[in-house]
């Protein structure tokens, strides 16, 4: 059974049709990505994950739980599915630290005590370990994505969202950044990626798929996609982009 | 300073800085020369220094009226407490979004409306004489209750909506991130966007409580001695009207300090965002 599912998922913003029925099924440990124009409803689909927008017909499943259902508490989904965003949101008052403890402690009740060693675990493996007790304004966009990155982590989600996020870095910052996916995908983590780092959905991409106003207009594995594209849009789009 | 020569650009600005400096001198002792010159000319100049600018008045009475200002200070440090406190409470429920709590977001929105819309001094009439005119017992009648009570249902409106543009300021996806990773929506209130907006309206709250400290002296309309009202005492009793300059200059000992230290905030605030 498919970890995420889903079926015909439609999403309007007042008139405008955003996410017009959308099927997808994400098994554990895939990796996909997801490519499109701008306004083709990327970033709309994985707030739709995470509920953080309402979907308004259709279905998620998540390991066979309808999480669609109008009225369903997301807290119990969002502590399972992270999501990274592309202006990194870190909360500026805080620490890296206390960015990342806070959604453990309050969401997850433990302990500074108990949690701050694996948050220090987790900052230390992406190369952030004299960085933990820097505020967000004192670190670099790509210092910045990373800590973004550790903070959802930190929850232990069975899957992760990344919204276009190296999107706001400076081009000698991006490959850092994709360096923490690389490490993730290897350790066999469920991620979606809204992207437009081709080169990259390419190098390590399960599948990709094509948005194209708010439907998926071709899917496949990263090299007949990239490479033997057979809808015209993904052929022209391709074609914008590399 | 650091050894290495100046740039072009600083030896210039550096002249353009004497330079601005030496015409604002001269010019504001232009100023105060023609004022000190041109006042005692007035033919009223004489009367008006016999009795608002009287030496032997102002040694006599200043530390009576310091001494009386002390209430005033009293009064403000019970309020500010409660209007900080009131203020956070109502800007919160005007924020509520459970249909059960209706009634409390409403009450809030009727309670700003109401108390920004009246003169401060009328709230401090109703309710200073109003209410011990139900002829409560002692000490329920006393006019220092009631009369802060005004001011603090006044002025927890006023600080009420600052905290509430501060809120509505803090950028919509701060909520988000904090939410998406599983926070609840008090949660997300609490911890990630309150301390933000806080923060943030640190020096609109800073001319508030300025505001209110002048404010005190309004209370002396229903009974309290503070330091106006002492200063009338004294006027009465000197025929002179030295006691509210002195009074006045007191305020200033404290309001201008709070003010120049209030803008110094807002400029940091807003060297720091941009
Ligand atoms: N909250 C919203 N209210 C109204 N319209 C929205 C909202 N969010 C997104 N949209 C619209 O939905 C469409 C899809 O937006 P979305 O952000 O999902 O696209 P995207 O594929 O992520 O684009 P980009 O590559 O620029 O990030 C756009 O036309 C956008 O204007
Ligand atoms: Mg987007």
């Amino acid at each position: 059974m498919a970890l995420l599912e889903l079926r015909a998922v439609r999403k309007a913003f007042g008139d405008h049709l955003v996410i017009d029925g959308i099927d997808l099924s994400i098994a554990t440990g895939e990796m996909t990505c997801l490519i499109g124009a701008s306004g083709s409803g990327k970033s709309t689909l994985l707030k739709l994950m995470t509920l953080l927008e309402p979907v308004d017909d259709g279905h998620i499943y998540l390991d066979g739980q309808d999480i669609s259902e109008p009225g369903l508490d997301p807290q119990p989904v969002r502590q399972r599915i992270g999501i990274v965003f592309q202006q990194y949101n870190l909360f500026p008052h805080m620490t890296a630290l206390e960015n990342t403890l806070l959604a453990p402690r309050r969401v997850r009740g433990r302990s500074a005590a108990e949690v701050t060693p694996e948050a220090e675990a987790l900052f230390d493996r992406f190369g952030l370990a004299d960085r933990m007790h820097h505020y967000p304004d004192q670190l670099s966009g790509g210092q910045q994505q990373r800590v973004a990155i550790v903070r959802a982590l930190a929850m232990q989600p069975e899957i992760m969202l990344f919204d276009e996020i190296t999107s706001a870095l400076d081009p000698e910052l991006v490959g850092e950044v994709l360096d923490v996916l690389r490490s993730l995908r290897a350790e066999g983590m469920t991620m979606i990626l809204a992207t437009h780092e081709m080169g990259f959905a390419r190098e390590l991409a399960d599948r990709v798929c094509f948005l194209d106003r708010g439907r998926i207009c071709e899917e496949g594995p990263p090299d007949r996609i990239f490479s033997n594209p057979s809808e015209p849009r993904t052929r022209a789009f391709l074609s914008r982009v590399l | 300073m650091t050894g290495t020569p100046l740039t072009r650009r600083q030896v210039f600005e550096a002249r353009q800085r004497r330079r601005a400096t030496t015409i604002a001198a001269g010019s504001t002792c232009a100023v105060l020369a023609a004022l000190v010159l041109l006042i005692p000319l007035a033919p009223g100049w004489e009367a008006v220094k016999r009795s608002f600018f009287n030496a032997e008045v102002f040694a006599k009475t200043f530390p009576g009226l310091l001494n009386a200002f002390l209430l005033d200070i009293a009064i403000f440090a019970w309020c500010a407490p409660l209007i900080a406190a009131l203020g956070l409470l109502v800007a919160l429920a005007r924020d509520l979004r459970n249909p059960a709590l209706y009634p409390l977001r409403l009450a809030a929105m009727l309670y700003t409306d109401i108390f920004r819309g009246l003169p401060v001094i009328l709230v401090i009439y109703l309710i200073g004489f109003g209410v011990p005119g139900l002829g409560l017992p002692r000490p329920w009648n006393s006019p220092y209750i009631w009369g802060s009570l005004a001011l603090i249902l006044v002025y927890a409106a006023y600080v009420a909506e600052v905290i509430r543009s501060g809120i509505e300021s803090i950028h919509d996806s701060q909520r988000a991130a904090a939410l998406s990773l599983g926070l609840t929506p008090s949660d997300a209130m609490r911890f990630v966007i309150l301390p933000q907006a806080l923060r943030r309206v640190v020096p609109a709250n800073m001319n508030l409580f300025i505001a209110l400290q002048k404010d005190v002296a309004l209370l002396s309309f229903i009974g309290p001695v503070e330091i106006f009202r002492q200063a009338g005492v004294y006027k009465s009793l000197m025929a002179n009207f030295t006691p509210y300059v002195g009074a006045a200059l007191i305020f200033l000992a404290l309001t201008i300090p709070a003010t120049r230290y209030a803008d110094h905030l807002m400029n940091r605030q807003r060297k720091a965002r941009s």
